[in-house]
């Protein structure tokens, strides 16, 4: 990992520390944030250590994210927010993730996109896939879960 | 001899069905690579809401032992530990089964495993009561060092880094703090109506455990598993037994160690049975045999990472400190019933505990007897492309998070944080002491702020906290573990340093 994503990494876990130690020291009543205070003053000590050394050009663990890593990610990184964050809810769960799930599949799935029976196949596998989800969830848990669109 | 009379209580219809449920599913998923057994445990826990308190553990107990067992088979017959307990078993088990010894390999490891694994859980069944009778002694100046020491000794061990390590914690026991304050009921770091109730144990530990595992096969693009599963050709199971009772020395070797191992917080099944095999290989009279393909290194490394999953719950048991990221996530689904693991669990909820400690002991059985039967076909599961083991595993999160209280918000709590722990991990930072100290942070401020009043009331804080046999004690562990650990992280770096040097 290079230099810049440790200190990148490294400073943004200490800007949370120094965040949390702020407001562990600013906020009312104090007896409230006492043990917050406490664990804010050691996790800035810890956090500054890992960044100077960071900074230093001295920390060695972690292998941070490569280029081609990132875009690898990036694809299933938006589906799943858009499903978490939006679809979910919105669309219904069983529907969002009837579709999450193809997309997924389809993006990351190693057979051809060529192949009219490789869809076919993650079709199959995504509607046995629901099927099981809401067999266990809806039928045997009787967990209710938001339901927009068909089901 | 308590144990005894709940025995029958783990051969009720639907607690012996959860039990074989767990199993199988449990050596399935843990046969598949990417699937660790604390994740694996952690998914499972929104299915307990349903249950009794015993019969959810029961399933999470089952789960725990046999996914730590079923990563033998990808190790074997894969090259790909099923979970890093598993990598030991990697070094030779996958050159028996190049050899055309898949079959006797796997069922080495499982005959091995339930060995390993009883004797670990009748070290859980006679140590814990008597750790437990020791711990009514403890204040609550003793039990927030205790709750201090977990986190450390997690932090400084677990991670690569001992200041990553305990700054996982730190993060842990900070996002711990959350919600209202239960003594002012004032709101602390609400920035969002999500964290108004403070942040869910359950949803946190899907998210922190199974999110970046999501991302990671994410990462990995448009690739298979990479590997072919070796065909498995009969043996007999007699044969097998035969070789691993003319074995004894790695019997004993990798029980006791997993045993010894399991029993220290913080230190998990891969130590156990990477220093199992180790020893192993120093004490045996066939040495070079080792990493050839070797009976013992299979045998040593599969009964030292089952050995210590009983031991591992010693501490949970009776101190509230899990003894491994497992043994947090099984924490946590205590937590969730309602029970409060620590001196008067056996007191209080003689029934949960000693059926759930039974449970374990029978399932190492069921788990041998599965295992040796369905370790192909697990192989084969073990092949599902990443891609659709990415996306059950989302949807799984989804759900279970969701399930926890019917509510959005932990759905949001768990992918942030998941997402959050994706990158930290890739930073060198480790979830096993952030979930530390986020079960253990409630216990800990409360007996700060308990101490504290009694300490104003009498010798004051600073006496309080830091003086008496037990504090300085704990607070002794605490420091010689983070100085242990730091020592060997400075000589691991000097050796590597060398070693580049010398190239």
């Amino acid at each position: 990992m290079n230099r810049s994503q440790h200190i990148f990494g490294s400073g943004l876990v200490f800007a949370v520390g120094i965040w949390v130690a702020w407001i562990s020291y600013t906020q009312a009543p104090a007896e409230a944030f006492l043990f917050p205070r406490l664990i804010a003053s050691v996790f800035v000590v810890l956090a500054g250590w890992t960044f100077g050394k960071a900074v230093l050009g001295l920390s060695k663990v972690g292998s941070g994210v490569s280029r081609t890593m990132f875009l690898n990610m990036v694809p299933g990184l938006v589906v799943m927010l858009i499903y978490v964050f939006w679809a979910a809810k919105t669309l219904g769960f069983y529907t969002a993730t009837t579709i999450g799930f193809f997309i997924l599949l389809s993006l990351y799935d190693p057979a051809p996109h060529s192949e009219g029976k490789t869809w076919i196949k993650r079709a199959v596998v995504t509607a046995c896939f629901v099927a099981v989800m809401y067999g266990l969830f809806a039928l045997l848990l009787s967990v209710y879960t938001p339901r927009e669109i068909l089901f | 001899m308590d144990f005894i009379f709940y025995f029958g209580d783990v051969f009720s219809p639907l607690s012996f069905l959860l039990l074989l449920g767990g199993t199988i599913g449990g050596l399935i998923l843990g046969a598949t690579p990417g699937l660790s057994p604390t994740m694996a445990v952690a998914l499972l826990i929104p299915f307990t809401f349903h249950l009794e308190a015993v019969q959810g553990l029961i399933l999470l107990g089952a789960a725990y032992t046999s996914t730590v067992a079923g990563g033998a088979v990808s190790a074997i017959l894969l090259k790909i530990p099923g979970a890093p307990a598993n990598i030991a078993t990697t070094l030779d088990g996958h050159q028996m089964a190049k050899q055309g010894q898949g079959a006797k390999a796997l069922q080495l490891s499982f005959l091995a495993s339930a060995v390993g694994g009883i004797f670990g859980v009748l070290l859980l069944i006679f140590l814990t009561p008597l750790l437990a009778e020791w711990a009514l002694a403890f204040g609550p100046s003793h039990l927030f060092w205790l709750a201090i020491l977990g986190v450390t000794v997690i932090g400084s061990l677990d991670s690569a880094s001992v200041v990553k390590g305990l700054l996982s914690g730190c993060i842990g026991l900070w996002l711990a703090t959350i919600g209202f304050d239960d003594i002012m009921g004032a709101q602390r770091f609400i920035f969002h109506p999500s964290l108004g109730g403070g942040i869910n144990i359950i949803a946190a530990l899907i998210g922190l455990f199974a999110i970046p595992q999501v991302l990671t096969m994410f990462a990995k693009g448009r690739r298979t598993s990479g590997a072919e599963v070796i065909e498995v050709q009969k043996h007999s199971v007699l044969d097998a037994t035969k070789e691993l009772i003319r074995r004894p020395l790695a019997l004993g070797i990798g029980t006791i160690t997993g045993s010894i191992i399991g029993l220290i917080p913080g230190v998990g099944g891969q130590i156990a049975g990477l220093v199992a095999y180790d020893q192993t290989k120093k004490f045996s009279s066939e040495k070079e045999k080792f990493g050839k393909g070797h009976s013992e290194g299979v045998i040593a490394a599969e009964a030292a990472n089952n050995a210590m999953v009983g031991p591992s719950l010693v501490p949970l048991l009776t101190l509230s400190i899990p003894g491994s990221p497992t043994a947090a996530v099984l924490l946590g689904g205590l937590l969730i019933h309602g029970i409060f693991p620590g001196s008067d669990l056996f007191d209080n909820h003689p029934d949960v505990a000693w059926t759930f400690i039974n449970s374990m002991l029978v399932g190492q059985v069921l788990m041998c007897l599965f295992g040796l039967y369905v370790a192909g076909l697990a192989a084969r599961v073990a092949q599902v492309p990443q891609s659709v083991m990415a996306a059950i595993v989302l949807a799984l999160s989804v759900f279970g998070a969701y399930s926890v209280q019917s509510s959005m918000g932990d759905v949001y709590v768990m992918a942030c944080l998941g997402i959050g722990m994706y990158f930290l991990e890739r930073f060198g930072f480790s979830a096993a002491p952030l979930v530390l100290g986020l079960i253990l942070g409630p216990i800990a401020e409360s007996n700060f702020i308990q101490g504290g009043m009694i300490a104003d009331a009498t010798v004051g804080r600073a006496s309080y906290f830091l003086s008496g046999g037990l504090n300085l004690f704990l607070i002794a562990v605490v420091v010689a573990s983070v100085a242990y650990s730091a020592w060997m992280e400075l000589r691991s770096r000097r050796y590597t340093t060398k070693e580049e040097a010398q190239a």
